[in-house]
C-alpha cells in the first residue's frame, strides 16, 4: 500500500518534470536543427545535432561584444552588491542605530516598485542630468552596474540579514577584546562564518543582473548592450531566424542552469527565512 | 567602538546608491509629471502644466484598458499559481526516490531570464514551427494562432507565467509545510477530524503568514510583467496583452511626451501601492477583527 503510493508519486513527478523541461528541450531542438529541416515534417525528436547556430552566434563579433558586456556588468554588480550589503547588514545587525528597522524596511521597498515606472525618469537622468561635459551615464556599463544595485541590494540585504543575525555576537565581542579592529572582525570573524550564505547571495545577484532586460534595453544603445537585449533584437527584425534566436536563448539561460545545481538547496533555506518568520 | 558614526559609515554606500538611483528618479518623475514637455515639439523645454497630464489620463481609454487587463492577468496568475503550487508542495512532502533531483528540476524555470522564457514560448507557439499549434489542431481541432485571437494570446501569457513562477510558490509552501508543528495535527486525528476539517482549521491558519507573503510577492511581480510578454506577443494582437509595463514602455516612451509619460508612471506606482494596501487590509485586518469578536 505504502509502496504503491510511493511509486504513484514518482510517476507524478516524472510527468511534472517533463512538462517543466519540455519548453527548454524544445528550445534546444530548434537551436540544433539546420535551416532546411526547421519547417519540414513536425517532429519532437532530433535526428542529429547540428551545432551551426551556436558556431554562428559565438563567432559573431556583435554577439561577443554583448556577451562580454553581460559578463562584466553581472560580475561587477555582484561584487559591488555583495560587499555593500555585507557592510550594511553588519551595521544593521550589530550597531545601535536610531530607526534601523525603518531603514531596513525602506531598503526592501526599493525592490517592490515596478521598474517600468522608473524607465522614463532614469532615461532622462542618464541622458541629460548625470553627465560630465560630453560624457554621459547613458549607454555605459558603469551606468547599468550602479542601477542594478537598486533591485539587487535590497534582495542581498534581505537574505544576509538572517545570516548575520544568526552569527553569535560573542564571536565578534571576543575578537574586540583581543584588540581586533572593525576591518579585522569583518574579514577574519564574520566572513569565514558567513561564507556559504554570501556565496548564495552573490550567485543569485549575479543571475538577476545577467537576466535583466528592461533597463538594459532602455538605457543603452550600442556600447553597453547586453545579451538579453541582443536576444530581444531577433523579434523586431523582420524574417526572424528562429534557429539563431534559439541558440542565443540557450546561451542566455546556460549560466542559470549551471548555478541552479549549486544553489538549489539554499534557495529553499532562504525562502524559509522570508516566508515563515511571523 | 560600536558607535553611531561607524554604523552609519558602513550603511552610507547603500543609502547613497539607493538615494541616487531610487529616490532621485522618483522626485524627478514627480516634478516632470506637472509639466508639458515633449522633446520633439516646437518648444522642447518643459513648461509648468498643473494637473493637465493627470486630467488627460482619465480620458485615455488605452491606458485604462491596459490597467484592466493587467489586473485580470494578475488575478488569474496568482490564483492558479497558489493552488497549483500548494498542491505540488503537498506532493513534495511525501517520501519518494530522487526527491532532491525532482526539486531541482522543478526550480529550474525560476532561474531562466524572463526574456529567454518569452523566446522559448514563442518558439513553442509560432504557427508552422512550434508543437503547440500543431498538437492542438491534431488532437482537439482548435485553430490556435496567438497572433490573431486575443483570448488565446491572453491565456498563453497566463500559462507561460504559471510555468515560470509556480516553482516559487511551491518552494515557499514547501518551506512553510516543513516547519509545521506535529502535535496539533496528531491530536486532531485522534479526535477524529476529517481531512477537510484539518486543512481548514489547522493547516490554513498555520500557513497564513507564508501564504500572505507569497501572494504579495507574486502579485507585485505579476503587475510589472514586461519582458516575457513583450517577447511572446509584443503586446498584441491589437492591445490584448499590452499590460501596464508594456504600455509605458512601448506607447508612452517613443512618443517622447515626457510630461504625460511621467504622470502615467506615477499613477501606475500609486495603483500598485493601493492594490497591495487593499490586499493587506482585506487579508490581515479581517483576521484581526475576527480575533477581537
Amino acid at each position: 500500500m505504502r509502496r504503491s503510493r510511493g511509486i504513484l508519486t514518482l510517476v507524478f513527478w516524472c510527468g511534472a518534470s517533463i512538462i517543466t523541461l519540455f519548453p527548454i528541450y524544445w528550445l534546444f531542438v530548434i537551436s540544433a536543427k539546420s535551416r532546411a529541416d526547421l519547417f519540414g515534417r513536425p517532429s519532437l525528436l532530433l535526428d542529429s545535432v547540428n551545432w551551426d547556430n551556436y558556431i554562428a552566434t559565438l563567432t559573431n563579433p556583435v554577439f561577443q561584444h554583448y556577451m562580454l558586456n553581460s559578463i562584466i556588468v553581472a560580475t561587477c554588480n555582484c561584487l559591488l552588491v555583495t560587499t555593500m550589503a555585507l557592510l550594511a547588514t553588519y551595521a544593521l545587525s550589530r550597531f545601535p542605530l536610531v530607526g534601523k528597522e525603518n531603514i531596513f524596511f525602506w531598503t526592501i521597498t526599493n525592490r517592490m516598485a515596478p521598474p517600468a515606472v522608473f524607465l522614463l525618469p532614469l532615461f532622462l537622468l542618464y541622458t541629460q542630468a548625470f553627465t560630465i561635459g560630453e560624457w554621459k551615464l547613458y549607454d555605459t556599463r558603469i551606468g547599468l552596474i550602479l542601477l542594478y544595485c537598486v533591485f539587487n541590494l535590497p534582495f542581498a540585504i534581505w537574505i544576509l540579514r538572517g545570516i548575520i543575525d544568526a552569527i553569535p555576537k560573542e564571536l565578534d565581542e571576543a575578537a574586540m577584546v583581543d584588540g581586533a579592529n572593525l576591518w579585522q572582525i569583518l574579514t577574519r570573524v564574520i566572513l569565514p562564518v558567513a561564507r556559504p550564505g554570501l556565496a548564495v547571495t552573490a550567485i543569485l545577484t549575479w543571475v538577476f543582473a545577467w537576466n535583466e532586460y528592461l533597463f538594459a534595453a532602455t538605457l543603452t544603445s550600442v556600447h553597453a548592450r547586453t545579451i538579453t537585449t541582443g536576444l530581444a533584437e531577433f523579434v523586431t527584425v523582420t524574417g526572424t531566424n528562429w534557429g539563431l534566436m534559439a541558440a542565443t536563448a540557450m546561451l542566455t539561460l546556460l549560466p542559470a542552469l549551471v548555478f541552479l545545481g549549486i544553489v538549489q538547496r539554499h534557495i529553499v533555506a532562504g525562502l524559509t527565512f522570508g516566508a515563515v518568520k511571523e | 567602538m560600536r558607535s553611531q558614526r561607524t554604523g552609519w559609515l558602513l550603511l552610507a554606500p547603500t543609502l547613497l546608491i539607493l538615494f541616487i538611483f531610487g529616490v532621485v528618479p522618483f522626485i524627478y518623475v514627480l516634478v516632470t509629471s506637472f509639466t508639458h514637455w515633449n522633446a520633439f515639439a516646437a518648444d522642447p523645454t518643459p513648461r509648468f502644466a498643473g494637473v493637465d497630464n493627470y486630467r488627460q489620463i482619465v480620458f485615455d481609454t488605452q491606458f485604462l484598458y491596459s490597467v484592466w487587463i493587467t489586473l485580470r492577468f494578475a488575478f488569474f496568475v496568482v490564483v492558479s499559481e497558489m493552488v497549483l503550487g500548494y498542491f505540488l508542495a503537498r506532493m513534495m512532502m511525501s517520501n519518494f526516490p530522487l526527491k532532491g533531483f525532482f526539486r531541482t528540476i522543478h526550480a529550474l524555470p525560476l532561474m531562466v531570464a524572463p526574456i529567454a522564457v518569452g523566446a522559448t514560448w514563442r518558439l513553442l507557439t509560432v504557427p508552422g514551427l512550434g508543437p503547440l499549434p500543431y498538437l492542438l489542431e491534431q488532437w482537439f481541432g482548435i485553430d490556435y494562432r496567438i497572433g490573431s485571437f486575443p483570448t488565446q494570446a491572453f491565456l498563453t501569457t497566463v500559462v507561460m507565467d504559471i510555468w515560470h513562477w509556480t516553482p516559487l510558490v511551491t518552494l515557499t509552501m514547501l518551506a512553510a509545510l516543513s516547519s509545521l508543528p506535529k502535535e496539533p495535527f496528531e491530536q486532531a486525528q485522534i479526535d477524529g477530524a476529517n481531512r477537510i476539517q484539518i486543512f481548514w482549521h489547522l493547516t490554513l491558519p498555520y500557513l497564513r503568514p507564508a501564504i500572505l507573503a507569497t501572494v504579495f510577492i507574486r502579485m507585485m511581480d505579476a503587475l510589472r510583467t514586461v519582458d516575457e510578454v513583450w517577447m511572446l506577443t509584443g503586446g498584441g494582437p491589437a492591445a490584448a496583452t499590452r499590460y501596464i509595463g508594456l504600455y509605458i514602455w512601448r506607447v508612452v516612451f517613443p512618443k517622447t511626451d515626457y510630461g504625460y509619460g511621467a504622470a502615467i508612471s506615477l499613477v501606475t506606482l500609486y495603483l500598485t501601492i493601493v492594490l497591495c494596501w487593499l490586499l493587506y487590509v482585506s487579508l490581515v485586518a479581517r483576521k484581526e477583527k475576527k480575533r477581537a469578536d
